[in-house]
């Protein structure tokens, strides 16, 4: 590789990053084409995937070496000294260079080899099937079909070719319609509720301006709403602030004259834009990255970075569309700005509270593929996979995942999958290992041959499916349960697994889920075994059970629960977010620092900081 | 008998609304001698002690009136009542036997409950029983009566465990050192790192720096008695600032000088009147359902509750860290030592000890450790955090010790044998209870009182087969190691099954547990 001049450091210190002793290991970093190794004096393997470098810096030379602090995209923070100053520049140099790429081509998924064969890849990319969904939902029917309008991208590159749109609606007035809309992305069906036939459709802003009206777009609004025999009036939702929205219009652009369409319902519902998100995870990443936090910073650090503020904003419309189509059994339409932020996650989370199906692993891939890849969310350029305009980097997809991780908090038994699943599928919106969320829209993934030159993301995800599973899912609920989450203040909370994912000392040391995820294993497996020997005694013609059966039942179970208990387990399924299962470890040495409030002789003051106490003598 | 004269009514139609969901119970309102008794049908009855209430408000309307009770566990509750006079009636009762101060006039003394018989379950006798596991670890401690009636310290239960090199005569003069006759007492012996830990109040050195030979004796003969070499720690928890002043008003810490091998270590707790106050205020933002989210973080900012969690746990493990890994004895005391002292040695013990993690043991910590140590209970839970009256004495320092409890098991789930409900519990009956456990402030009051032979015990009623599934941790293992809990702020949670349990979101996690104790 053009870029890596040195490859192997030896006597690099990694520094804990939330010690106040500045406690390190020591070890030997590796730069390959794809990742950087760490491997420390223990043995311990840190992976770090170039693409999820979202910042190298190298700070000012101290006696010890040159520091170099890596941070990630998945909120790993990486602190090393490198004993020499040359070596640290060249592998700040390569970091630098691998870890913003120019083209595509470049990324690793167009490198990374699982040992499939071209029909195992076809097939795992034929895994999630978008016909299947909308057949699923109940569509095409009386009421809505299928429009070939946009079949060769004609009308709108940044939708799929594959559109649902009313029954009536002719083409030339999506024609019409999508002229009206900003990138021509004109309103089309989401999601369609078959119980109450009312649907969620999605579109981009009117291009209205003061005054500008559309006869088609009009017509498409009024074919929406005829569309659902129940209700005529429907509900065009605005979740941008009233003030953006107005301020749109100066640009020619703007919001629905609630005068000029029949049986419309306008409302705004005030999610802030990409900027202001990703200035407010800015500041709440930097005061968590405080060392030495107290209580009381962290929370006023929370409350000034205004995070939880928006989870609830985006939370507060899913619940409001979710609440039109089953309290009102009205239709609704969807818009933000140009249709693909904040409109995929009011769609998707709304689609989510409505349809259980979504609620589990499959179904979870089936949305994320319907309401942000085939839509157009630019993942490319909101996760940054190349080298761009940072102004386009926001986290709107984790945004999402965070709200739906609320819901699963809230409804521990509604939701198939677990927080592991959620964690990894951020993890791979910025892997670029997998082809599934490169490119901005699907014309750009079709001219990348992404099926043809990468894997699927989802058949490897499903082959883990156990590492996923909640033990807790009570499949039995209805296909239309609806979940009504509280939005009252306290139902917000921070989610330190996400945000401290690898801040092992942060977490619990000791995890329920896998203890409960093996119980339940193992008592799947005995009653199995019941049954195999009720049947196999049945089978019997004197019924009597033999001794030989006996024996075969497996004594594994007792001895079971305790030998799961301190062994060292895995929670996430990323390679080194281990957690240990256990009280202290002696590799594990935070609690030694406190060492240090003995040691002096004369102890004046002593502040405690992080768990750790340290001398003001 | 004296009840009659408090109660105005007997009788009144009204409609109850126990929470913002529930449904509307209407029936019979009856106030008597110690309970408020609502009957909405013929079969059932619903009862809520009026030693439960922390304050009461009416408001009277045409021909009805309303009066919201706020309990002390920290229940909202409205009642609607006919009659303008009947609700005045029974707003003066409730306020009027809600706030009687006798001891043994109080519903403990007239609880009978069918399948308990008195007397049963009082067979905890911590001081004595915990002796013989010491004295089987080792030989350095006896368990003395010097205080069998109570006079050289009114707060200490008959019988303490002291150093065997020390004999009752020099206990009593180093009791006279002591605030409150409170001398540095055994609280935890630590058997695989030979160390102790002790608690007592602060010694009365005073503007002069008085010294008391008995008791540097005592600190002595702990340190010969432990492991070869340990050194001392003497962890106050005043800040160095706070423990100087006390020198003013006759009290002080421990001069160097004196203890020779002893070292002292500040970590300034907060107690009284602030705590009080912390709680109030976070008790009032959990009771706000329309703040903005960002309304809600300031104030869980601005009551520092969590903060005071932190503080707790962070010198409980420092306490802990001295014992295990740095072989040091330690003694914690702060001012009066009945407070962030006990929190401290008791919450250490549940780091070190994985006994005090079971539910056994556990129920002995809090008795031998906060009952009979002397917290004063009646004191401390007059009041919760909706009484209107300023603080006298009140403080939720057990609260306190509850949350950090509740942390460790957060972090730990599978290490302690109880679950969060037998913590619900203890907060309860701590502030208001059928049961005898929590009266009166130390063992000499419930002596006088007749506390054991008069009323039942708590822990009677909390072993019963049928209580006992409630109350345990379905998922625990024994764990043979230290909790070494994170404190970072990221770590500590809002405890919400106790400060939100009445305003939960939909699915409530209990739901959940049940599918744990299931699949368990």
């Amino acid at each position: 590789m053009e870029h890596i001049r040195t490859t192997k450091v030896e006597q690099v210190k990694a520094l804990d990053r939330f010690s106040t002793s500045n406690k390190s290991l020591t070890g030997t970093l590796y730069l390959t084409a794809t990742h950087l190794l760490f491997i420390d004096s223990h043995q311990k393997e840190t992976w770090i995937l170039h693409h999820h470098i979202a910042s190298v810096e190298k700070l000012a030379l101290t006696t010890s070496g040159c520091p170099l602090v890596i941070q990630c995209k998945n909120f790993r923070i990486v602190h090393f000294i490198v004993p020499r100053e040359r070596d640290c520049h060249d592998i700040y140099n390569s970091l630098l260079q691998l870890s913003k790429q120019a083209k595509y081509e470049d990324l690793y998924a167009f490198s990374y080899n699982p040992k499939q064969n071209d029909a195992e890849r076809l097939q795992g990319w034929q895994l999630i099937d978008l016909a299947e969904e909308y057949e699923r939902m109940g569509v095409p029917n009386s009421h809505w079909q299928l429009s070939d309008a946009n079949r060769e991208y004609k009308i709108c590159e940044t939708y799929p070719r594959e559109l649902y749109v009313p029954q009536v609606a002719s083409k030339p007035i999506i024609v019409g319609s999508s002229k009206f809309r900003s990138k021509g992305r004109f309103p089309v069906l989401s999601y369609y509720h078959q119980e109450t036939q009312a649907a969620i459709c999605r579109c981009s802003q009117p291009l209205s301006g003061f005054s500008a009206r559309c006869l088609e777009d009009e017509h498409l609004l009024q074919a929406i709403s005829k569309a659902n025999p129940v209700n005529r009036y429907m509900y065009v939702m605005d979740t941008r602030p009233k003030l953006n929205a107005m301020a749109n219009r100066a640009a020619g652009k703007g919001y629905e004259n609630e005068d000029n369409y029949s049986n419309i319902r306008f409302q705004f519902v005030g999610i802030e834009n990409i900027h202001v998100m990703r200035s407010s995870l800015q500041k709440l990443l930097e005061v968590n990255g405080t060392k030495g936090l107290s209580v009381n910073d962290f929370y006023s650090g929370m409350e000034s970075s205004g995070w939880l503020r928006h989870v609830k904003a985006v939370m507060d419309a899913a619940i409001f569309l979710a609440k039109a189509i089953m309290v009102e059994n009205a239709s609704v339409l969807v818009h933000c700005s140009d249709g693909w932020d904040r409109t995929s996650q009011v769609c998707s989370l709304g689609s989510l509270l409505l349809d259980s199906y979504y609620r589990t692993i499959k179904g979870f891939m089936v949305l994320i593929e319907k309401d942000w890849i085939s839509f157009g969310h630019k993942f490319s350029e909101r996760c940054g996979h190349l080298d761009g305009d940072p102004k386009e980097i926001s986290p709107v997809f984790i945004q999402f995942l965070e709200c739906v991780w609320h819901l699963t908090e809230q409804f521990p038994q509604a939701f198939e999958f677990n927080e592991a699943f959620l964690l990894q599928i951020h993890e791979h919106i910025h892997s670029c290992q997998f082809g599934n969320f490169l490119g901005n829209c699907q014309k750009e993934r079709e001219e990348l041959k992404l099926k043809e030159k990468t894997y699927s993301l989802w058949p490897f995800l499903l082959d883990d499916r156990k590492k996923y599973l909640n033990p807790l899912y009570s499949s039995k609920a209805q296909r239309f349960t609806v979940l009504e989450p509280s939005t009252v203040s306290f139902s917000f909370k921070f989610w330190r697994n996400m945000y401290h994912q690898f801040d092992r000392t942060l977490h619990p040391r000791q995890s329920v889920f896998n203890i409960i995820m093996n119980m339940n294993e193992q008592n799947k497996q005995l009653e199995k075994e019941i049954k195999d020997l009720e049947s196999r005694k049945n089978k019997q013609t004197d019924g009597v059970p033999t001794k030989e059966l006996l024996h075969s039942i497996h004594p594994e179970s007792p001895s079971l629960k305790t030998s799961l208990c301190f062994k060292e387990q895995t929670l996430l399924p990323v390679n080194d977010a281990l957690r240990t299962i256990e009280g202290s470890n002696s590799a594990d040495n935070r609690y030694s620092d406190y060492a240090e409030a003995f040691s002096k002789s004369e102890p004046a003051v002593v502040s405690l900081e992080y768990g750790v106490a340290r001398m003001t003598c | 008998p004296q009840y009659s004269e408090l109660m105005r009514t007997g009788r009144a139609q009204a409609e109850l609304l126990l929470g913002p969901e529930a449904p509307r119970l209407r029936g019979t309102l009856c106030v008597t001698g110690h309970h408020l008794l609502l009957s909405p049908g013929p079969q059932d009855l619903w009862l809520l002690l009026l030693r439960n209430v922390d304050s009461i408000e009416k408001r009277v309307a045409g021909e009805s009136g309303t009066i919201t009770l706020r309990c002390k566990d920290l229940r909202v509750l409205q009642l609607d009542i006919e009659g303008v006079e009947a609700t005045l009636d029974i707003a003066r009762s409730i306020e009027a036997l809600s706030s009687l101060e006798s001891v043994i006039t109080s519903f403990p003394f007239f609880y009978r409950p069918k399948g308990l018989r008195l007397g049963d379950a009082w067979h905890f006798h911590p001081p004595e029983s915990y002796y013989k596991r010491v004295a089987r670890e080792t030989k350095a401690w006896r368990l003395s009566e010097v205080n069998e009636n109570f006079s050289l310290c009114p707060s200490y239960p008959r019988a303490v465990i002291v150093p065997r090199a020390v004999d009752d005569k020099a206990l009593a003069l180093s009791a006279r050192f002591r605030q409150g006759g409170r001398f540095p007492v055994l609280s935890y012996h630590h058997a695989r790192s030979g160390t102790v830990l002790l608690r007592s109040s602060q010694p009365l050195t005073g503007p002069q720096k008085r010294r008391c030979a008995e008791d540097e004796e005592l600190l002595r003969a702990v340190l010969a008695g432990a492991r070869p070499g340990a050194q001392g720690f003497v962890v106050d928890t005043r800040s160095a600032q706070a423990a100087k002043q006390a020198r003013m008003a006759g009290g002080g810490t421990e001069a160097k000088a004196a203890y020779p091998g002893w070292k002292r270590l500040h970590r300034p707790l907060e107690r009284g009147r602030p705590l009080q106050e912390s709680f109030v205020r976070l008790v009032e933002a959990c009771g706000d359902l329309e703040q903005s989210t960002d309304h809600w973080l300031s104030r869980l900012e601005g009551c520092s509750w969590l903060a005071h969690v932190k503080e707790a746990l962070s010198t409980a493990c420092l306490t802990a860290q001295g014992m295990e890994r740095e072989g040091a004895c330690i003694l914690v005391h702060g001012a009066e030592g009945t407070d962030s002292t006990l929190l401290v040695t008791s919450l250490a013990q549940l780091i070190l000890d994985p006994l005090s993690r079971t539910m056994v043991g556990f129920q002995e910590l809090v008795e031998r450790e906060w009952i009979q140590a002397g917290h004063p209970f009646q004191l401390r839970c007059a009041h919760s955090a909706f009484s209107h009256a300023r603080p006298k004495h009140e403080a939720p320092t057990f609260l306190l010790f509850l949350d950090c409890v509740w942390q460790l098991g957060r972090q730990f789930p599978l290490s302690l044998e109880f679950g969060e409900a037998l913590l619900l519990a203890l907060f309860e009956h701590a502030y208001a209870s059928p049961f005898g456990t929590f009266l009166c402030n130390s063992e000499k009051e419930r002596c006088l009182c007749e506390v054991r032979s008069q009323t039942h015990s708590l822990w009677s009623r909390l072993n019963q087969p049928k209580e006992q599934r409630k109350l345990r941790n379905p998922l625990y293992v024994l764990n043979p190691l230290a909790l070494w809990p994170s404190v970072e702020p990221q770590s500590l949670q809002l405890w919400q099954g106790l400060f939100l349990r009445w305003t939960r979101p939909p699915e409530p996690p209990e739901v959940a547990w049940e599918k744990v104790w299931q699949i368990v």
